[in-house]
C-alpha cells in the first residue's frame, strides 16, 4: 500500500516535470519565431547611434519614427531616391486587378469543371494542374519576349497579366475543390427547370461560394504581394513591385548603410501580408493546408 | 507557390468518383435542351466552352508553349537575345562544364536536403508537442505560421541584419558576456549557404507543423486509447502506431518543400545575392544572372530546363503513386 502512493506521487512529478519541459521547449520555439520581427521593430525605431551602441534586443534609448518616414518617402530604391512609397502603391496596382480577375475566372473555371464537364476537361484539367508545379523559370524567357512585342514590358499592365496567367491554375483548383462537394443534383434540378449556365452560377453556386473566395483572395493576395521574380524580370523602374524596391534599397547601397531604413522598409512591405494573416488566420492556414492532409 | 502541390493530391483522389456521378447528372440534363433546340440552348451547350476556352489557350500557349520554347531556345546560340542558331546539345555541355553551375547543383543539394530535413524534424516535434493539450495552442500556432504571410525578401533582409557579423547576432552574444563570440557565416564562402537554411526554415516550418497538426487531429482516437490500454508507452505509441499513420503528410510536406527549396530565389537574392562571389548561387538564381544580366540567353534556357527536369523527377514518382494508391483502395 505505501509503496503504490509513493510510486504515483512520483508519477505525478514526472508528469509535471514532463509538462514543464514541454512548456520550455515551446516558449523557446516562440521566442525563434518572434525574435526577427520583433528585431525589426526595434531596430527601425532607433537612431544609428543607438543601434551602434546597443544590440539587436536592446530597447531603442529613445523609440524616433525618422527610419520610417525616410523609408516611406525619401531612401534611395536605387537611381530614385523616393523611398517606397510610389512602389507600394505600384503593388496595390498590380495586386488588386491581379487577384480579383484571376479569382474571378478560377471560380467560373472550377464551376465548369464540375458541373457543366464536357469530353475533354477532365484531360484539360489535369494539363493545367501542372502549371501549378512548374518553375516559373521555365516560362520567363519567352514571357519576356512575348511581353516586349505585344508593347507590354515594363508596365503594370503586362505584370497584371503574367499574375493572372499563372495564378489561375491555383484559383481553378481552389475551386474545383470546393465546387466538387457542391451536390451536383442541384444544379442539374435548375438545368431541367431551364436555368441557364449563368443564372445557375449567380444564384446556386454563388451565394454558397463566401468561404473559398475568401480562401482564394487571401491566397492570391499573399502570392502576388510577395511575388519578386515576376516583380524584377517583367517591371521598369517606375513599375516595380515593393518587393524589387525593398530587394534594391537593402542591397544597392551607396555610403554608410542605414540599417533602421532597411527594417522600417521591410516592415512596410511586410505590413498588409501581415494584416491579412492577423485579420484572417483562419483562411490563410485553410488556404495553405486545403487538401494536403485530409483523403 | 509552394501548398499548390497537395492540391494536386486532393484533386486526384476526387477525380474518379465524381464523374460517375457527373456523367448520370448530365444524362438528364441533355435531354430538354435536345428537344426544345432554339439559339438558347445552343448558347448554353456551348457557354461552358466558351467560358473556359480562355484558360484553356492561355495554359496551352503560356505554360506547355513555353515550356517547348524554353527547350527550343536551350538549343540555340541564344545570347542578349533569342537567335535560332540550332547548336545541339551544346548549351547542355557548357552547362555541365560550367563552374559556376557546379557550385549551384551542389547548392541545392545541401540547402534543399538540410532545409527539408530540418523543417520535417522542427515540423513533427511542434506538432506532437502542440497535440498534448497545451494552453495557448491558438496563439502558438499563429506565431509559428506568420513567417508564411511575409515575402522572401522581408525574411532575406531580417535575417541579413540579425546574422549581420559585427552588429547582429555576434554583438548580442557578446553583450551577453561571451567575449570571443564570432558568427560570421554571412561573409564566410563555405558558411554562406547555411544562412539561407536558417532562413528558409524559419520560414517554413511552422507551415509543416500545421500539417502535421491536421495529421495528427486526424488520427483516429480510439486506436491510440486502445494501445494505451495495452500498456504501450506514449513515445512507442507515436513512433509505432501515429507516425506511420502520417505517411501521406509526410510524402505531401516533402513535395511542397523540395518545391520551395528548388524555387528559392528571392531569399538569395535578399540574404546572400549569390554570395560571397557565387559561393551560395542556387539554380534559379543562375538561371537569372545568367539569362538577364550576363546575356546567355541559350545557356540560361538549358539551366531552366534542368530545373524543371528535376522538378519532374520528383513530382511525376509521386504522383503516380498516389494515383495507384488511390485505385487500389
Amino acid at each position: 500500500m505505501p509503496n503504490t502512493t509513493a510510486s504515483s506521487s512520483s508519477m505525478n512529478r514526472s508528469v509535471t516535470l514532463s509538462r514543464v519541459v514541454l512548456y520550455a521547449i515551446l516558449l523557446i520555439a516562440v521566442v525563434f519565431y518572434l525574435m526577427p520581427l520583433v528585431v525589426m521593430l526595434l531596430t527601425s525605431f532607433k537612431s544609428m547611434a543607438d543601434i551602434r551602441g546597443g544590440n539587436l534586443v536592446s530597447i531603442p534609448q529613445e523609440f524616433i519614427i525618422a527610419a520610417w518616414d525616410k523609408a516611406w518617402s525619401s531612401a534611395c530604391t536605387g537611381v530614385e531616391c523616393a523611398g517606397v512609397a510610389p512602389f507600394f502603391w505600384n503593388s496595390f496596382q498590380i495586386t488588386v486587378p491581379a487577384v480579383l480577375i484571376s479569382t474571378f475566372l478560377g471560380a467560373l473555371n472550377g464551376y465548369v469543371l464540375t458541373k457543366w464537364k464536357f469530353r475533354g476537361s477532365d484531360i484539360f484539367f489535369g494539363l493545367m494542374l501542372f502549371g501549378c508545379f512548374i518553375p516559373f523559370q521555365v516560362v520567363i524567357l519567352p514571357m519576356a519576349q512575348t511581353l516586349g512585342w505585344l508593347g507590354l514590358a515594363n508596365t503594370t499592365t503586362g505584370l497584371v497579366f503574367v499574375h493572372i496567367v499563372y495564378g489561375m491554375s491555383f484559383t481553378t483548383l481552389f475551386f474545383r475543390n470546393f465546387y466538387v462537394s457542391v451536390p451536383t443534383e442541384l444544379v442539374s434540378a435548375a438545368k431541367i427547370d431551364g436555368a441557364g449556365f449563368f443564372t445557375i452560377f449567380r444564384r446556386i453556386i454563388l451565394p454558397i461560394s463566401g468561404p473559398i473566395f475568401v480562401v482564394c483572395i487571401i491566397w492570391q493576395f499573399t502570392q502576388v504581394w510577395n511575388d519578386f521574380l515576376f516583380g524584377v524580370v517583367f517591371s521598369g523602374g517606375d513599375t516595380q513591385p515593393i518587393t524589387v524596391a525593398l530587394n534594391n534599397l537593402v542591397n544597392t547601397s551607396h555610403g554608410v548603410k542605414e540599417y533602421n531604413v532597411d527594417m522600417a522598409a521591410a516592415m512596410i512591405a511586410a505590413l498588409p501580408t501581415l494584416l491579412v494573416y492577423v485579420l484572417a488566420g483562419k483562411y490563410f492556414v485553410r488556404g495553405l493546408t486545403a487538401g494536403s492532409v485530409k483523403g | 507557390m509552394a501548398p499548390v502541390s497537395k492540391l494536386a493530391y486532393r484533386l486526384l483522389t476526387m477525380n474518379t468518383s465524381n464523374v460517375v456521378k457527373q456523367n448520370s447528372a448530365s444524362a438528364v440534363s441533355d435531354s430538354p435542351q435536345v428537344s426544345t433546340g432554339g439559339s438558347f440552348d445552343f448558347l448554353q451547350r456551348w457557354l461552358p466552352k466558351l467560358v473556359l476556352g480562355p484558360t484553356i489557350i492561355t495554359t496551352l500557349v503560356f505554360v506547355y508553349g513555353y515550356v517547348i520554347w524554353t527547350g527550343v531556345l536551350s538549343m540555340t546560340k541564344s545570347r542578349f537575345l533569342p537567335n535560332y542558331n540550332f547548336v545541339g546539345f551544346l548549351q547542355y555541355e557548357k552547362l555541365m562544364d560550367n563552374d559556376r553551375w557546379s557550385v549551384a547543383s551542389l547548392n541545392i543539394l545541401i540547402f534543399g536536403g538540410l532545409f527539408i530535413l530540418i523543417c520535417l524534424v522542427i515540423g513533427v516535434l511542434m506538432a506532437i508537442l502542440l497535440d498534448q493539450k497545451i494552453r495557448a495552442e491558438g496563439s502558438i500556432r499563429t506565431v509559428f505560421l506568420y513567417p508564411m504571410a511575409l515575402s522572401f525578401i522581408v525574411t532575406g533582409t531580417a535575417w541579413k541584419w540579425i546574422l549581420n557579423p559585427g552588429l547582429g547576432l555576434e554583438k548580442l552574444v557578446r553583450d551577453m558576456g561571451f567575449e570571443n563570440f564570432t558568427f560570421d557565416w554571412l561573409v564566410d564562402t563555405e558558411m554562406a549557404i547555411y544562412t539561407l537554411v536558417i532562413a528558409a526554415v524559419w520560414q517554413s516550418s511552422g507551415f509543416v507543423m500545421a500539417l502535421f497538426l491536421a495529421g495528427l487531429r486526424g488520427v483516429d482516437n480510439s486506436i491510440v486509447k486502445a494501445a494505451e490500454l495495452d500498456g504501450a508507452s506514449m513515445p512507442t505509441i507515436y513512433r509505432r502506431i501515429i507516425l506511420p499513420h502520417l505517411r501521406p503528410v509526410f510524402f505531401s510536406a516533402f513535395i511542397i518543400l523540395s518545391h520551395i527549396a528548388i524555387k528559392s530565389f528571392d531569399l538569395v537574392m535578399a540574404l546572400t545575392g549569390g554570395g560571397p562571389g557565387y559561393s551560395t548561387d542556387l539554380p534559379a538564381t543562375f538561371m537569372y544572372v545568367t539569362s538577364f544580366s550576363r546575356g546567355q540567353i541559350g545557356l540560361g534556357s538549358a539551366s531552366a530546363m534542368m530545373m524543371l527536369a528535376v522538378v519532374l523527377a520528383i513530382l511525376i514518382p509521386y504522383l503516380y503513386s498516389e494515383l495507384r494508391g488511390k485505385n487500389n483502395a
